[in-house]
Order: structure tokens, then C-alpha cells, then sequence
């Protein structure tokens, strides 16, 4: 090492701009994609609904019964309500993601993204369905 | 978090997102919303019961469960990093987001193993 070369007694301080935890309020593209982010907490809410679920299940029908119950109460029926506008928004906002998330080739020429935006939504509409008869069957 | 795990678990965000949006809506309307109002007639608990202890159904639950919750963990870990800045608790969010979505995942696992 050259005598010239020595160590500053202070480090540079980086030019950074404080950005606000408000951040994604500030445009449309961003309020979505935070929007996005937080439909994630609906499906947990949805994942641990179906975990009581199961647990009711195998406890037996007064357990059932008392989850069912738990279920058609005010507060529980508004957050569903709201989980479910999320899961909605996460339904249509993965579906339109998917086409360039993954490119798909076939015979070397790309898929088009309303190929893929078609046929996720048929499967959609064919598992909604599949979903609803054996539930509704009775 | 090691490195070589990054893309299994973005397999299983994006396995989970999938999962989510294709059978979350129709599910959530119906025990959520239509069931519990009644706006539909809801099924009973052996119809239900009778479902749930079916093999095929067992995994279709165990796999409705736990990819989404997955998928939960992945999003919510980078919305506390990038939405409320706290990039300097790497480690103990991925650790809590993850464990959360992974005891989530045990315990449908084990209820639907030993229903009877």
C-alpha cells in the first residue's frame, strides 16, 4: 500500500430521501400493489376460518354447531364480507399477473396473454362450479 | 434465510396464489357469507363430515390450507419489509411469517389425518 491511501476518520453519508411509510398512498400504481400485498392477510384470515373448520369437523356436532354458530355472528359475517372483496382482488389482479409473470412458449412462438388470461379464467369458472355443486348438492 | 431456499419458497407463493384465487372466492362466499346468512341452504354436519373424511377430499383440504397460507407468509413478510420499513428484522419476520404458515399447515394436516 502507497503511502497516500489512508482510511477517512468518517464514513461518506449516503444521500437518501426519507421516504414516508405513506409511501404507497401517493399514486394509483402503488395504492394497488399495497392493496395487492394486504389481499394476502384476507386468505390467511380465509386459511384459519378452514382450519376451525376442520377442527369443528372432527370434534363432532355440538362443536360444529357452536363454529357455525361463530360464523353467523355480526362481526364475523362483516369480515368475511371484507375478506372476501380481497380475495376477489386478488383473484382478478393474479390472473391478469400471470400472463407476464410466465411467458409460455409453445413450438417456439409465445402464447398469447389473452390465451392465458382466457384459460385461467375458465378454470375459474369450472372449479367455482365444481365447488358449488358438491356443496350445494345437499 | 439461506439462499438456495428463495426459489422454493417463491414455488410455493406462487403455487399458493394460485390455489387462492382460482378456489378462495367460491369457498369464502359460501362458508363466509351465503352458508352462514342463509342465503343458501348450508350442509350439514355429516354431509360435511362425510366430505372432509374422504381421501382425495383430505388432501384437497390439507392442500387448500396450507399453499395459501404459504402464499400469505411470502406477501406479508415483504409488505412489513417494503410497506413499514423494517428491512432491519429480516431474520425474525421470515422466521415468524413462515412458522406461522407452517404450524397452520401441521395442525389442518394432523386434524384431517386422525378425523374419524
Amino acid at each position: 500500500m502507497s503511502a497516500g491511501v489512508g482510511y477517512t476518520p468518517y464514513h461518506p453519508r449516503w444521500y437518501r430521501r426519507r421516504v414516508s411509510v405513506w409511501w404507497w398512498m401517493e399514486s394509483r400504481s402503488y395504492t394497488g400493489f399495497v392493496l395487492r400485498e394486504i389481499s394476502s392477510v384476507a386468505v390467511a384470515f380465509f386459511a384459519v376460518v378452514l382450519i376451525a373448520l376442520l377442527r369443528a369437523l372432527a370434534r363432532g356436532p355440538e362443536a360444529y354447531a357452536r363454529f357455525a354458530a361463530a360464523l353467523a355472528s355480526p362481526l364475523m359475517l362483516a369480515a368475511s364480507l371484507v375478506a372476501f372483496l380481497f380475495v376477489l382482488f386478488h383473484a382478478v389482479t393474479w390472473f391478469h399477473l400471470a400472463p407476464t409473470a410466465m411467458v409460455v412458449r409453445v413450438r417456439g412462438k409465445r402464447v398469447p396473454d389473452a390465451v392465458i388470461l382466457g384459460s385461467n379464467y375458465l378454470a375459474w369458472i369450472v372449479l367455482t362450479a365444481a365447488v358449488a355443486f358438491i356443496l350445494l348438492r345437499g | 434465510m439461506a439462499r438456495p431456499l428463495t426459489p422454493f419458497l417463491w414455488t410455493l407463493f406462487s403455487a399458493g396464489g394460485t390455489v387462492a384465487a382460482l378456489l378462495y372466492p367460491v369457498h369464502l362466499f359460501l362458508t363466509g357469507l351465503a352458508f352462514p346468512a342463509g342465503w343458501l341452504p348450508a350442509p350439514g354436519y355429516s354431509a360435511l363430515h362425510g366430505l372432509a373424511t374422504h381421501s382425495l377430499v383430505r388432501l384437497y383440504l390439507f392442500v387448500l390450507v396450507s399453499l395459501p397460507l404459504f402464499h400469505w407468509a411470502h406477501r406479508f413478510r415483504y409488505t412489513l419489509y417494503d410497506g413499514l420499513q423494517l428491512k432491519h428484522l429480516t431474520a425474525l419476520i421470515a422466521v415468524l411469517c413462515y412458522g406461522t404458515a407452517f404450524i397452520g399447515s401441521a395442525t389442518a394436516g394432523y386434524t384431517l389425518w386422525t378425523m374419524r
